[in-house]
């Protein structure tokens, strides 16, 4: 039996209400004016960050050596070239010999990679693969877009060894449907009339892959516990449900006034969150919206018991958050507003060094640093001499990894001078649960928010951006503990 | 370990003035404690037989190696070493110079300090293009600063001993106050303003919880000293200066990678101390030593040094700094020109200022800010941060 084996959810910490944006923009289209509030991602956050979060939070419990292939999904690839997929399982400190591969064009991409993954599954040419869809979206100041999008990621694990949730079976539909689109030098997203994508797109692809999978699977309304696939409008996200014999307690409640469209994640949070309230036997359909649709059918099974309370999921991060009231702070995080940092920053920043960066990127990517098989005490960055004064001991190192540990901040400061997009920089001082130490940014906090002593996690996030060499560095900061 | 207590002597000493030097070039703050110095040793620059140049931001118009120093100052073709220790630079360059000369292997040496920090196009320290160990570091440590590396000793000094930040932020503001006055009265002095504790406590965070005043200036200068065998001194002057203890110690990492480093001492510091201790046969430090120059680049920085020289008991250094202890007319003055915080931190020029302090102030010739009959004096330089850093501790005595 094969299907999702675990899973797990990311929302930014930041939100921000759709009144924020339209006070400060106005908006022509005011008759379709989105209610409620979005998922923000902070100023060091992308789709790869948030998709490593999502992924830690599905992994959690599990060995990561036994991973067997990332699959990708996203339309905000932060790399057109250099593999996405590849960066994320390193951050995740996966084995090599394993498959990745990127899945966009379209935000269809996350339900393709879910079935892809199936599909190599039911083939026997993986035991299992992670697949992580993410999207954080930069939108064009004033349009719908800037309304709709919000930033998330959600991770699913695929197997075939005692599933949570069985794949039954997949329907897809193709069409070249240019209701949104970019071109390779487009920076936003261009639409067109919102009247002919809802009326000749949306309201017939969803129904027809769902129609086409249940007739495949001989599947009746009755027997769906939950059907989520994304609203573009909220109406017409009912009137689909109910043209497919769906009560409206059968369809995924859709996250747009709380989260918002999070483009290729957007079905997939979707299902995250149905998968929290389901019970085994449940048969939960999750479909997609772009260039056609997919269709999937899953059915719940006891060991989603097992899974329930130790994942931080959809319904605790959404109730995680920090509003941010100002609009141009909100422009800062996507670069809408670049941000002056100053000379300080222009000469600070080391110039890149592939050479070094692939030599420790363990290090760097992964947070992995060594334990002593001496003395037991682990130590970051990577020492060959080890660090504890009584033991000193040479080239007894193993790898150790810190990325999974709890912390706890022993001391910090709120830095005015250091150069950040978002000031003050905060970092500290970090002490790991089982040892190690050193020096961390501390994110998703604000001036006054940290003390000493207090517990952190950590979290991928881009350090800098080098634009002159077209450059994102990676690497973990501290985040004070959130769910 | 052996001494090099009473071996070397300082004959002759010269220091720029400090400041936004916007008008010299490095060669020009290099001739200018040059010249001073030789005049005071009595000596031509064809006496000197070999010469060692401190500075730690080569980049920033200096350049590398030992020409800057020999090209400056048209020293013939004599042997110049261009040493980097971060803020002990200048010490670490009066140190080869001494041992140089100990050695036997030259009668007459120099050594030189010098940085021209105020080029660099922006406030504060210039950035480490390479990080302190290369560039891995750089990718893996926050986008740091001197004054948040800093500060966050304080913040756990306020949190290890009570300190609400109001009385923390009040005790380093008497400090720096302290050191203000001590400015005024030092004409070389970079910053020559009193500033009372509630201007300091008023002033803008750079750090919390530093703040403006929390902070020494950023500043361009030079200084030099000519050092020859204790016994060719009195040949030259009859109030030499006599090297008691060089010492330096460096973090080993244990400071940043494992967890028993308290984030309120620095670890070498106490190290060092204990070892020029040693070497200067000093029992009670907080007795026999008349007065000392430390490394004040923040007010913090002060306060714990204070407790890691064992001038003050561990966490008490507020009772000292609330009775005056430090003060100019304490029993123990520090900072008698101004300390980094207003004579200025011209990196590589600092530990030979702070020497040339000690040298006018054991020959008797500060007045204002004289102190009365001292014995022995000591300097302390801090490169780094706390848990990563360089440490020289030195004494020096008539």
């Amino acid at each position: 039996m094969s299907g999702i084996v675990s899973y797990g959810a990311y929302i930014p910490w930041y939100r921000i209400d759709r009144k924020v944006i339209y006070s400060a923009m106005g908006w022509s289209g005011s008759a379709n004016l989105l209610p409620g509030e979005k998922a923000v991602g902070n100023y060091d956050e992308d789709s790869i960050t948030m998709a490593v979060a999502s992924a830690v939070d599905c992994l959690n419990g599990i060995d990561r050596n036994t991973i067997d292939g990332v699959y990708f999904a996203s339309i905000s690839l932060p790399y057109k070239q250099r593999q996405n997929a590849a960066i994320i399982a390193t951050a995740l400190d996966l084995r090599a010999d394993i498959k990745t591969a990127d899945f966009t064009g379209s935000t269809r991409s996350g339900t393709t990679a879910l079935a892809a993954a199936c599909d190599a599954i039911k083939a026997g040419s993986a035991r299992n693969i992670l697949v992580c869809a993410a999207d954080c979206r930069p939108a064009k100041p004033g349009s719908s877009q800037e309304q709709a999008f919000g930033d998330a990621a959600v991770s699913f694990l695929l197997g075939d060894d005692d599933p949570i949730a069985e794949c039954k079976g997949t329907h897809s539909v193709s069409y070249d449907f240019a209701d949104k689109w970019m071109a390779d030098f487009d920076k936003f997203e261009r639409p067109t009339e919102d009247r002919w994508i809802r009326d000749e797109g949306y309201n017939k692809f969803i129904s027809e892959a769902i129609a086409g999978l249940a007739k495949k699977q001989k599947l009746l309304p009755k027997d769906v516990f939950r059907a989520a696939y994304p609203c573009l409008y909220a109406r017409d996200h009912a009137i689909i449900g109910k043209s497919l014999g769906l009560e409206p307690n059968q369809i995924q409640p859709h996250l747009l006034d709380s989260v918002g469209d999070c483009g290729s994640a957007y079905p997939l949070i979707l299902l995250a969150a149905a998968l929290e309230e389901a019970h085994a036997q449940d048969n939960i359909i999750t479909a997609s919206w772009g260039s056609g649709s997919d269709a999937l059918l899953f059915q719940v099974t006891e060991k989603i018991d097992a899974i329930k309370g130790n994942r931080k999921g959809v319904a605790k991060s959404l109730t995680s958050k920090r509003m941010l009231s100002n609009y141009s702070k909100f422009l800062s995080f996507r670069n809408i507003i670049p941000v002056d940092l100053g000379v300080r920053a222009e000469t600070g920043i080391p110039w890149d060094q592939k050479p070094l960066s692939w030599r420790h990127r363990r290090e760097i990517l992964g947070l992995v640093g060594v334990r002593c098989k001496k003395c037991g005490t682990p130590q970051f960055p990577a020492q060959r001499v080890c660090v504890n004064p009584a033991c000193k001991a040479i080239d007894q190192m193993e790898p150790y990894r810190f990325s999974d540990k709890k912390g706890r901040l022993f001391t910090y400061t709120e830095d005015h001078l250091g150069f950040t997009a978002s000031p003050p920089a905060i970092y500290g001082m970090i002490d790991f649960a089982g040892g190690g130490r050193n020096e961390f940014e501390i994110t998703d906090c604000e001036p006054g928010g940290v003390e000493v002593g207090m517990e952190v996690e950590m979290s991928f996030r881009r350090k800098f951006t080098d634009e002159r060499r077209g450059t994102y560095f990676y690497f973990w900061k501290a985040v004070p503990t959130r769910v | 370990m052996g001494s090099i207590k009473d071996k070397v002597a300082i004959i002759g000493m010269g220091c720029t003035k400090f400041g936004e030097r916007w008008d010299a070039s490095p060669e020009d703050l290099m001739v200018e404690a040059f010249k001073e110095a030789i005049e005071d040793a009595g000596i031509e620059p064809k006496d000197i037989e070999a010469a060692w140049q401190g500075n730690q931001f080569t980049e920033v118009n200096q350049g590398v190696s030992g020409l800057p120093l020999s090209e400056a100052l048209k020293l013939p073709y004599i042997p110049v070493t261009h040493v980097e220790n971060m803020c002990a630079s200048g010490s670490e360059a009066l140190r080869g110079a001494c041992y140089a000369v100990a050695s036997g292997a030259y009668k007459i040496a120099l050594a030189l300090g010098v940085e021209k920090l105020k080029d660099v196009g922006y406030g504060g320290l210039p950035e480490l293009s390479l990080g302190m160990e290369g560039k891995l570091q750089a990718l893996v440590s926050p986008n740091f600063t001197a004054p948040g590396m800093f500060a966050q000793m304080a913040t756990r000094y306020f949190a290890r001993y009570g300190l609400s930040p109001e009385e923390g932020k009040m005790m380093l503001a008497k400090i720096s106050s302290k050191s203000h006055h001590n400015g005024t009265l030092c004409e070389k002095a970079h910053l020559r303003k009193e500033a009372p504790v509630d201007l300091i406590m008023k002033a803008p965070i750079i750090a919390w919880p530093l703040g403006l005043f929390d902070a020494c200036g950023v500043s361009d200068g030079a200084a030099a000293a000519i050092v020859v065998r204790a016994e060719d001194a009195k040949n030259f002057r009859k109030d030499p200066v006599y090297i008691k203890a060089l010492q330096v110690s460096v973090s080993s990492g244990e400071d940043m990678m494992y967890t028993d480093y308290d984030y309120t001492h620095v670890e070498p510091t106490y190290r060092a101390a204990i070892r020029a201790y040693k070497e200067a046969g000093v029992t009670n430090p907080r007795e026999e030593i008349s007065m000392a120059e430390v490394h004040d680049c923040f007010s913090i920085t002060e306060a714990v040094t204070m407790e890691d020289l064992q001038f003050s008991p561990r966490g008490k250094v507020k009772e000292d700094i609330d009775a005056g202890r430090f003060n100019l007319d304490g029993p123990q003055p520090v900072q008698t020109d101004g300390g980094l915080k207003c004579f200025g931190h011209p990196i590589g020029a600092s530990g030979l200022r702070m020497m040339y302090e000690e040298y006018k102030q054991l020959q008797g010739k500060c007045g204002a800010r004289q102190v009365k009959n001292p014995r022995l004096g000591l300097t302390h330089n801090l490169g780094g941060f706390p848990p990563r850093c360089v440490v020289s501790v030195f004494i020096v005595g008539n």
